[in-house]
């Protein structure tokens, strides 16, 4: 049995879990005198109890914790008892800190979900408990809380013990043990109260089992896999592969293969400080020397050769949206997997969890807290495990490539096979072919900025001057194309994202024809724009951003439509009701209210001439 | 400027530099192996390493098998933690107080990267009111560990003679460790920073990340942490902003003390009990450790036997009364305290959510 047990203690706000952990580690005799102390002054200025000491205050160590009376982020506490270590995780019970909830769940393996008797099962409980599976925690306790104020009816127990019961099977939870407690008064926590009330309960108390739960996973009896974190070169003939141990054992002699490349080696020495060890297991830190010197990085995991493990660069996942700004489909994030780091797309988001029913829900996005399934299209291939057969192989988070955010949290569920059966068919006659006959550098001139900028007029006599000079263009325009191609599109995040995905694909066939590609397209998220720039070669993409004011653009409103945003008329508008993110740093920088349509044509052919072909206006 | 030009500017300008940074790990540089009797430290590092070698891994301080797994999980995840810090940082750097907590950090960084050293430099922010053998001691450990050890002391703070007395703890602590540790790190342009914090030390330490991200005015926003599941630690920031880290979050002193047994680290005498001149202030024990301590009307030092839990700057760090002379008898001493390790350090009662705000400000 594990020497250590890492749990949280989950459920809706109010449920009493601060409470139950000061409960626990004040039982526990894990709080000190000057803590106590402490305590006491802070139950008089913050507390809710009253006269009597306010255990919550014990873990809701931040200022405007204590002062909202609320958990906001997760506090990490540690007791003894002579049987087992335990640390504890106390998590939020708000939905807006439903984040904090799951980085507590990550790295626990038992869940105390806490329901306050008078209540019954919440939203939020049923919330919890769908992310603390899909964490991949399969116990659960419950303690039924405040029995004190439903008067320790049995009744009142029965009924949400039963209730909770078919989603509890349906989450696939080994152990589901319920307890009715009292962490106010301390009933059932650590020991038992005697009441004649309270006397139809014969279980255990909580504590009793914390101490006795198994949640061993066998990880230990696992195939053999370490993700290498560093190479040490200690030596010009020193080569030392350190990490973490995920799974399984290893023993010098064992035959290994790196993932990826596939290459094989025996293991030579497993390094300890300053001495040599003869095996290692799963959570050991250790450094691995191999017989062969074979090129492995950072990200590369060594495993069994008996028993590899696979590599994709398409996978399917569940996603927990941490961020308020959401995550859609055709937008790119950093994916960090173990050790080793790719850029993500998110291809489609297959359905959305309904968190209280489990059903399956159409979206185009997921916002903050939603739990989705995601297919992930990678820029290369990575190795990994399904979350199920190992954590530490299948997480991954998603950072924002801006803001540096972490925007998701996934789960591995298992790699995609269709990437690998559709092959980008060669053809004979090629890009630089068709640039040749046309005696032109086939380019994307992208143009950004708020509606009425200028976009398309600048577009339009940028297209005559090219066009007269006998260069063969095409202009891709925001309005023109929403009339066809992307007529099935609105005005959403979501939608915006896909609206510039697919015209950056027809762009990029357009050059592919040989032509100069001008895409007028108020293209507001740097995001997207960074996606365009990156499917072009270099030297083919110039973003150019068309600025004027808002004032101003409102002033000349083209189309009526700034009028009719501000009266409300037209929603998710640029500038109005929807961010637009200027570029940080344009190929090339035209400001509207400054220059006429003229000379801002005169800058893009200057540029042109500069960075693309010196005669591009000579026939 | 780009952090290399910084680093040097840093090596050669303010910091004083001790120890040699250039002796290689082998050859290291042959202490006073048989310490002096009254100086209780467990041993130079070359003994220990000796020992080390006997021993294999299970030292004398485990009292059950449980235990030794227990301590054995918690080091294998700083040493992950700090590995991981290492190779996801452009310019890192490992604080070191010089105290208990510090030379675990130290033992398990050199456990991380062995056989080579660990790849980044320590920094120390040097107060000038440490106790002096806490600085004897870092001069010798800076010697022997073949590490470069940067020291860093406000030179604006101690020319204006910023002192614990005359300006408070708060503003001295203000001016002397938190003003300096940001010049330090600003200097250096570190933007990875080992730091030796755990979460059992104090309420608000409970809620903060392994990795804790810092604006570029070293600010902690407690309500705006990244989430920071399994073991995937985001490291992302823009210039100027920083990452700290705690690979000491998991462990309770009792921890720090078994192990500190268990590996035979090095620590400072002060933490052994011994005969030393204190005077008592609103119930605590003050030592005095030179004649910059101004002593009251009728204030007379008077020699009793005790130790320190925790150390910091000598005027701010209580002792306390113990006969507690072995690290076995330290172990013992900590397992069945009935106050907290930080009651000892004035700074932190201050006034309420002490800790919190001065971490705002970018208090380690």
């Amino acid at each position: 049995m594990q020497e250590t047990l890492r749990f949280i203690t989950c459920g809706s706000v109010d449920d009493g879990k601060s409470t139950l952990i000061g409960r626990l580690l004040w039982e526990s005799k894990q709080v000190f005198e000057d803590h106590a102390a402490a305590l006491k002054r802070d139950s008089a200025r913050y507390g809710t109890q009253g006269d009597q000491v306010d255990l919550a205050l014990l873990v809701d160590g931040l200022q405007a914790e204590r002062e909202q009376k609320i958990t906001i982020d997760v506090a990490y506490r540690f007791f003894a008892t002579t049987r087992r270590r335990f640390i504890v995780a106390d998590t939020p019970g708000h939905e807006q800190y439903t984040r904090n909830m799951a980085t507590g769940a990550s790295t626990s393996d038992l869940a105390v979900l806490v329901v306050n008797a008078s209540k019954g099962l919440l939203t939020q409980t049923h919330r919890h408990a769908r992310i603390v599976a899909m964490l991949g925690i399969r116990h659960i306790v419950m303690a039924v809380n405040k029995m004190d104020l439903a008067g320790w009816d049995e009744a009142v127990f029965s009924r949400i013990v039963e209730e909770f019961q078919p989603t509890a099977r349906e989450l696939g939870f080994q152990s589901y043990r319920p307890i009715p407690v009292s962490a106010l008064e301390g009933d059932n926590v650590t020991g038992r109260i005697a009441k004649p009330s309270s006397s139809w309960y014969k279980g255990p108390t909580l504590l009793e089992v914390l101490e006795e739960i198994d949640v061993s996973t066998g990880s230990d009896n696992m195939a053999f896999r370490m993700p290498v974190q560093w190479v040490n070169r200690a030596a010009p003939e020193f080569r030392g592969y350190c990490g973490r141990v995920a799974s399984g054992h290893v023993k010098a002699g064992d035959r290994v293969r790196i993932v990826p490349g596939g290459m094989e080696s025996n293991v030579r020495s497993i390094i300890a400080w300053q001495s040599e060890r003869s095996q290692a297991s799963t959570g050991d830190s250790i450094t691995l020397c191999l017989e062969d010197e074979i090129d492995i990085s950072r990200g590369s995991v060594i495993v069994a050769a008996s028993d590899p493990i696979p590599l994709s660069d398409q996978i399917e996942a569940k996603i927990i949206c941490l961020s308020e700004h959401c995550l859609v489909s055709g937008r790119s994030y950093l994916f960090n997997l173990h050790t080793c780091q790719a850029v993500a797309t998110i291809t489609a988001i297959k359905y959305r969890v309904d968190v209280k029913q489990g059903e399956h829900l159409a979206a185009r996005s997921l916002n903050m807290n939603d739990i989705g399934v995601v297919n992930l299209s990678l820029d290369r291939a990575v190795p990994f495990e399904p979350y199920e057969t190992c954590r530490r192989l299948g997480s991954f988070i998603l950072v924002d490539r801006l803001t540096n955010e972490t925007v998701g949290a996934g789960m591995i569920d298992f790699a995609l096979r269709r990437a690998a059966n559709i092959h980008w068919q060669a053809l004979d006659i090629d890009k630089s072919a068709r640039a040749r006959q046309k005696l032109q550098k086939p380019t994307c001139l992208w143009l950004t900025g708020l509606s009425s900028s200028g976009k398309s007029t600048i577009a339009n006599l940028l297209e005559k001057r090219l066009f007269a000079a006998g260069k063969h263009t095409y202009i891709l325009d925001g309005d023109n194309i929403r009339h066809g191609l992307n007529r099935d599109l609105g005005f959403t995040e979501a939608d915006r994202v896909e609206n510039i995905r697919r015209v950056t694909e027809v762009a990029k066939l357009l050059v592919d024809a040989g032509l100069i590609v001008i895409v007028a397209f108020i293209s507001p998220y740097r995001a997207e724009r960074d996606l365009a720039r990156s499917r072009f070669e270099a030297g083919e993409f110039y973003e150019i951003f068309v600025d004027a004011p808002l004032e101003e653009c409102e002033r000349r409103d083209r189309k009526g439509l700034y009028a009719k945003a501000r009266r409300g008329e037209l929603r998710n508008f640029t500038g109005i009701d929807s961010e637009y993110e200027p570029p940080e740093s344009p190929d090339l920088h035209l400001s509207t209210m400054a220059e006429s349509a003229e000379e801002c044509v005169q800058r893009v052919l200057h540029l042109l001439e500069e960075k693309v072909d010196a005669n591009i206006l000579r026939k | 400027m780009s952090p290399k030009a910084a680093k040097g500017a840093m090596g050669a300008a303010v910091p004083l530099l001790v120890g040699a940074a250039a002796t290689p790990t082998g050859a290291r540089l042959a202490g006073n192996a048989a310490s002096e009797p009254g100086a209780r430290e467990s041993g130079s590092l070359q003994q220990m390493e000796a020992q080390e070698r006997q021993s294999g891994i299970a030292g004398a301080g485990d009292r059950n098998g449980s235990m030794r797994d227990h301590i054995a999980s918690l080091e294998a995840e700083s040493i992950e933690i700090i590995r991981e810090a290492n190779a996801l940082a452009q310019n890192p750097v490992m604080m070191y107080s010089i105290g208990k907590d510090s030379c675990v950090m130290l033992h398990l960084a050199r456990k991380a990267f062995w056989p080579a050293l660990p790849p980044f430099p320590l920094l120390h922010i040097d107060t000038t009111w440490k106790f002096r053998e806490m600085i004897a001691f870092r001069d010798r450990i800076a010697a022997e560990c073949g590490m470069k050890v940067l020291v860093h002391i406000n030179r604006e703070g101690l020319a204006a003679g910023v002192n614990p007395f005359t300006h408070g703890s708060d503003r001295y602590t203000a001016i002397m460790k938190t003003e300096a540790l940001k010049q330090a790190l600003d200097r250096g342009a570190f933007d990875i920073i080992l730091g030796g914090g755990r979460r059992d030390e104090e309420k608000s330490r409970a809620k903060e990340r392994i990795f804790s991200f810092r604006s570029a005015e070293h600010r902690w926003d407690p309500k705006l942490q990244r989430p920071e599941l399994w073991n995937l630690y985001n490291t992302r920031i823009h210039p100027g902003e920083s990452i700290r880290v705690f690979p000491l979050s998991n462990w309770t002193e009792a921890d720090i003390w078994n192990y500190i047994a268990r590996e035979n680290i090095p620590i400072v005498s002060l933490y052994f009990a011994a005969p030393r001149p204190v005077v008592k202030r609103s119930g605590q024990w003050i030592m005095v450790d030179d004649d910059r301590l101004p002593l009251g009307p009728g204030e007379k030092p008077e020699v009793r036997v005790v130790r320190f839990r925790t150390l910091g700057c000598y005027p701010l760090t209580a002792a306390i009364e113990s006969a507690a002379t072995t690290i076995d008898e330290i172990v013992r001493e900590t397992e069945t305290a009935r106050t907290s390790e930080r009651q000892g350090r004035l700074i932190d009662h201050d006034q309420a959510a002490s800790m919190e705000a001065k971490k705002q400000e970018g208090y380690f």
